[in-house]
């Protein structure tokens, strides 16, 4: 259930703009990477390249290999749909759907795909909001609308729609920026029980966080605005917030810079 | 004058002096001025005060200036539309409560006479909206599904301009178009579905316009969230974009029929009047409530008639109200949940 990502050489432009460049990386599977960064270095642009979301975006292409075990998500027949099945994604702003019920929300990937079970959908809906940590508070009130529950809650639902379609690997754009301390520790919580079932990539501002979240820990940077972003460093959290190879890095984590 | 007396007071006041009960005449104001004065500098606190002082002053007096000009604006709509309402039923209600008023047509009921419905009409006006609708309500939303989701570049563009000639085209220059196409070109009679295709002409942009700002309102954040499920596009578009947007959409296509459900010229020229019940849209005359208006209009010397002219005008405001009245229910029970 989680796969192991490889990205050789990428660029990632918008339209002649180049957003990112030569990213090399491993994204090791049932652990969490984080990535930090400076805004604006790129670090969504290049999280969206890894389920093709960053197409939605016109002009948004890409250079380069992204492999998720043997699979090359680049490759001329891969069809991009099939590709975020597969690499979910949670968004920095709770996005539920407004005109859907707790349960339609979770259940959206699966119907909108053609699931119609009503036995299967009850089944997944519920392992996902158990998944979520969100089952105890909202099993009674499955019909009522995703969007009436608080910022935190509706974090997790998202983050339970987004497991219900049983991706391999699960990204997240700053999950928590949007939400107060409690709510944060429940979904960093959450992370660390997901891990051991999904690749989980999380974009983080916060420090703490990544090195509270994360096994391993890549560092982008850009060197000046205009420039593309790029990956600086990318190695064990304990290393990365301890003992950083790069100064860039080192200064970056001790508040020196960005 | 509070804002003298506030400020007079304010320009005395340090913000070092402690908050006294007097702060709680300040109340009413949106920002008091002891607060949030401090300059980032370390300015003297009077001079501050003063600065803020002023644009207050100023800012009452645009307020009370805005206050006057949209009460004003508010009269200058809602008197003629209480006027125009006051006429219509007035002069119009007696009819609409006779006994046949909503069951019988006109047949054989010269300008003179009482008696007979509008039952035709009604059923006319009804039947050529809806063949309207039909016709136009998918187009249109597919126009705008088009220009919103999927358009890009030149055919988007000259799309979206020649739906905004299609909206400034008068009703009588599309009714003429359809006569020129339907009538003389192809040799087909006049009829109830001609005047639905010129309708038609003029049902469209206003679909699309209305159905495009409501496809512009669903936040990227939604489409971002389907796609993100592997959900394809179509998919995302028809169940979660359209879904969405679905309340302000039919409010938009209500407000398009009401448009065409008034308008009279394409039935001057492609919809001869009957005072029969016509329920075939595709042969001979056919009664609609704006015709049955301008005919009665015509006699308008005899009071019956033109008492008939009221009463089908309250009628044909009685349909549109409902109609609105509809499609707030059906909007209201799809609209986003919270
Ligand atoms: N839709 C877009 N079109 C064009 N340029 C974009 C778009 N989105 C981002 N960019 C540019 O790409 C670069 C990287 O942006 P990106 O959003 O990936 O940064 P980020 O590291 O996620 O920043 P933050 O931490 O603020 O979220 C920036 O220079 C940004 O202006
Ligand atoms: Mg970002």
């Amino acid at each position: 259930m989680a796969k192991r990502i490889d990205v050789t050489d990428l660029n990632v432009y918008y339209g002649a703009f180049k957003a990112v460049e030569g990213v090399t990386m491993t994204i090791e599977p049932r652990s969490v990477t984080a990535f930090i960064g400076p805004s604006g270095c790129g670090k969504s642009t290049f999280l969206r390249t890894l389920n093709r979301m960053h197409e939605v975006i016109a002009g948004g292409r890409v250079e380069g290999k992204v492999m998720l075990d043997d699979q090359d998500l680049y490759a001329p027949r891969m069809d991009p749909v099939a590709v975020r099945r597969t690499v979910g994604m949670v968004f920095q702003r709770p996005n539920p759907f407004p005109t859907m019920s707790i349960y339609d929300n979770v259940a959206a990937g699966l119907r909108l795909n053609g699931v119609k079970n009503k036995k299967t959908l009850d089944g997944i809906v519920e392992s996902s909001l158990q998944g979520a940590n969100l089952w105890a508070e909202v099993k009674d009130r499955l019909n009522k609308p995703g969007a009436g529950l608080s910022g935190g809650q509706q974090q997790r639902l998202c983050i339970a729609r987004a497991i219900a379609v049983q991706p391999q690997v699960l990204l997240m754009d700053e999950p928590c920026s949007a939400l107060d301390p409690i709510s944060t520790l429940a979904i960093e919580d959450l992370v660390g029980e997901l891990k051991n079932e999904f690749t989980i990539v999380i974009v983080t501002h916060n420090m703490q966080q990544a090195a509270r979240v994360s096994d391993r820990t890549a560092f982008f940077n850009l060197r000046a605005t205009g420039e593309p972003g790029r990956l600086v460093e990318i190695a064990d959290t304990t290393k990365i917030f301890n003992n950083p190879s790069e100064q860039a890095t080192e200064d970056y984590i001790s508040g020196r810079f960005g | 004058m509070s804002t003298l007396t506030r400020e007079g007071r304010a320009a005395g006041e340090s913000r070092a002096q402690p908050r006294s009960g007097d702060r709680l005449s300040d109340q009413h104001d949106q920002q008091p001025p002891d607060e949030g004065a401090t300059p980032p500098g370390g300015r003297p606190d009077d001079a501050a005060l003063e600065e803020m002082g002023n644009p207050h002053h100023g800012r009452a007096v645009k307020d009370a200036a805005a206050r006057v000009v949209m009460w004003g604006a508010f009269g200058a709509v809602i008197v003629p539309l209480v006027w125009i309402l006051y006429t219509v039923v007035s002069h119009g209600v007696n009819l609409l409560l006779s006994s046949t008023w909503w069951t019988n047509n006109q047949r054989n009921i010269n300008s003179g006479d009482t008696g007979g419905g509008a039952r035709h009409a009604i059923e006319g006006t009804l039947m050529m909206a809806g063949v309207t609708a039909v016709i136009a309500v998918p187009i249109g939303i597919l126009t705008a599904v088009y220009l919103v989701e999927y358009g890009r570049g030149p055919l988007a563009r000259a799309i979206s301009f020649t739906v905004d000639i299609l909206s400034g085209i008068p009703s009588i220059v599309a009714a003429l178009f359809v006569y020129a196409v339907w009538v003389t070109t192809f040799g087909i009679e006049r009829s109830g579905f001609a005047a639905a295709l010129s309708l038609v002409l003029l049902m469209i942009p206003v679909i699309v316009r209305s159905t495009e700002a409501m496809l512009l309102l669903v936040p990227n954040e939604l489409r971002e969230a389907a796609y993100a499920l592997g959900v394809p596009k179509w998919v995302t578009v028809v169940k979660v974009v359209l879904r969405t947007a679905f309340s302000g959409i039919v409010t938009g296509v209500l407000l398009g029929l009401a448009r065409i459900m008034g308008e009279t010229a394409p039935l001057l020229i492609l919809a001869p009047y009957t005072k029969n019940f016509q329920r075939d849209l595709l042969h001979g005359n056919f009664p609609t409530l704006p015709m049955m208006i301008n005919q009665d209009r015509g006699d308008i010397g005899f009071a019956t008639a033109a008492e008939r002219m009221w009463g089908a005008a309250l009628t044909l405001i009685l349909l549109v109200l409902l109609l609105n009245v509809i499609g707030r229910v059906i909007a209201r029970a799809g609209s986003a949940k919270t």
